[in-house]
């Protein structure tokens, strides 16, 4: 059993950035406030070359978190037994600092669809996402942190709200919790609530990782406003506002960059990785958000 | 209401299906084109992952041909893992049995030319050895040799000129000449190369691949080409460090 009280934050309380190659000379020569770096962990499950030489180097230099993006936790079958021992292989020899996954499912059926994709809050559901993260943790032998998602959309048979989902997890398997903080505000948006109040009802002493990044704006077939998570564009204000909002209430928390797509030279990554950094600097000293 | 993850996963690949009941906007309405965002990432993001490792394919084609023939192979063949890095195994096969594409002959070919240098650029590393190391065997020995290759090395062989039109679109080569080419893929260091191969060459190093010896290979390729320039091929496997043990058995 892994507690999830006792540890949930190992990386530095300070402003982290996904890992993108084309930064690499810029992070070797000089990372700035960039302290720590995520990687997705299915780019580096080939058997050698460039991308395993560069995790190695940048492991001996920076703590490291692995975030998986293709596990399917949420998903109705059994998980993929080879991905598993994919997993297992790579945290065994980098040893990173960290592992997380997503609230989310990707594979049905023997096809793997490159999206995460969403899950109703049922008991059912909840127990399938505990036995699938307790499998997990066996096999890596530590503990895990859970991403909450970006919604689009809702499910009629839901019956719990996803803070309580996430808490109940937590509860049972001792994983952590990744929080999402730009997922908050865009499936708060699309879902019609306050992103404060999901904030507030949120189980912040399981988090041991924010996450900030940016979103694309559209429109339902009603003319709502539909916001979908593209990790592709800069970080907005009421985003900044709501990541100043949860600090405030958990006190300090590593604070990871997504930026995944359209990726943008490393001056305006690290432009954002120093507003995390202000950000954090108001916390530590007091300074109401 | 109950949605399946079959339900959700059916109307993501298939737009001409309904989309599933039971999924709202939280305020009574159904979905809707909320849930084409799932449809829109799903294809966006297979589809780019195949623009990314196929892109003389997607030049040759241009990409908006690229694009829809994309969304037809990865609505038949989606990922059958999430080792992205592998998707599009099968994209050189349908690429020679799909009708509308029949004449371009050589663009299954080059395909796999792609699929190897992606391959190659994930293989295990191998430490390559030590040119000095031939020089320092007894010549008259030198025919039992045999030797073992990086896993990054692959062979090609294609009745059109794949490293021309590959050259011609991606490093600004020559335009390419109606040949037969065989193709060598070499990863010197982190980046992979494909060669054009010399006549012999291809039998040559299929035989020593196969664990046959340096002689026995060198006269399968004078058989099949007469000129095949035996120090010529040794090199270009020593320069792109191909070799990783060689052994003359005792
Ligand atoms: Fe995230």
């Amino acid at each position: 059993m892994f507690d999830s009280q006792s540890t949930p934050s190992k990386l530095p309380n300070r402003p982290g950035v996904g890992y993108k190659p084309q930064h690499y000379a810029d992070l070797i020569e000089d990372p700035g406030t960039v302290s720590w770096l995520e990687i997705h962990a299915e780019n580096y499950m080939g058997d050698g070359g460039r991308p395993i030489a560069q995790l190695r180097q940048l492991s001996e230099r920076f703590p490291i978190s692995v975030h998986g993006v293709g596990l399917s936790i949420g998903g109705e079958g059994a998980l993929d037994a080879d991905h598993l021992a994919r997993l297992k292989h790579l945290v065994d020899w980098l040893n990173p600092t960290v592992f997380s996954e997503h609230l989310a499912w990707s594979t049905h059926d023997g096809a793997f669809l490159n999206d995460l994709l969403p899950l109703p809050y049922t008991d059912a559901t909840l127990q399938r996402v505990c036995d699938h993260i307790n499998q997990l943790q066996d096999t890596i032998n530590r503990q895990m942190m859970l991403e909450n998602p970006s919604s689009y959309l809702a499910f009629d048979e839901s019956t719990w709200s996803e803070p309580d989902f996430l808490r109940e997890v937590a509860s049972r398997t001792g994983c952590g919790l990744l929080l999402d903080v730009n997922n908050v505000f865009v499936s708060a948006t699309n879902l019609n609530y306050d992103p404060r109040a999901y904030i507030n009802e949120y189980p912040l002493e399981c988090v041991g990782e924010i996450h900030l990044g940016g979103h694309d704006e559209d429109e339902d077939d009603h003319g709502k406003p539909l916001l979908i998570d593209s990790h592709g564009a800069p970080i907005v204000d009421p985003v900044w506002a709501l990541l100043d909002h949860t600090l405030s209430l958990s006190g300090e928390k590593p604070i990871l960059i997504e930026w995944d797509t359209d990726v943008p030279d490393w001056a305006t990554l690290h432009d954002e990785a120093l507003r995390a950094d202000a950000a954090l600097a108001k916390i530590a000293t007091g300074v109401a958000a | 209401m109950s949605v399946t993850q079959s339900d959700f996963r059916g109307a993501i690949m298939d737009g001409g299906k309904d989309r599933p009941e039971g999924l709202s906007d939280a305020k009574g309405h159904p979905a809707g084109r909320r849930f084409d965002v799932y449809r829109n990432n799903v294809a966006v993001s297979l589809t780019d992952a195949l623009a990314t490792g196929f892109p003389t394919i997607a030049k040759l084609i241009g990409t908006e041909n690229f694009n829809a023939i994309a969304g037809v192979f990865l609505r038949q063949s989606p990922p059958s893992s999430p080792m992205m890095m592998h998707y599009g195994e099968g994209f050189p096969e349908f690429l020679e049995g799909f009708e509308p594409l029949a004449h371009l002959g050589y663009l299954a070919d080059v395909a796999r030319l792609e699929l190897a240098m992606r391959r190659a650029y994930h293989a295990a590393d191998a430490e390559p050895i030590n040119p000095d190391a031939l020089s320092a065997l007894p010549p008259e020995r030198l025919t039992e040799l045999v030797m073992t290759f990086a896993p990054a090395v692959s062979l090609l062989r294609s009745p059109w000129p794949i490293h021309a039109i590959w050259a011609f679109n991606m490093q600004d080569g020559p335009k390419p000449q109606g040949i037969s080419q065989d193709v060598i893929i070499l990863r010197p260091g982190f980046d992979p190369e494909p060669h054009a191969l010399n006549a012999g060459a291809y039998e040559f190093i299929t035989a020593l691949m196969a664990g046959g010896t340096l002689g026995a290979a060198a006269a399968v390729a004078t058989d099949d080409a007469p000129n095949f320039d035996l120090s010529a091929t040794l090199g270009l496997l020593l320069t792109g460090n191909a070799l990783n043990s060689i052994d003359l058995p005792s």
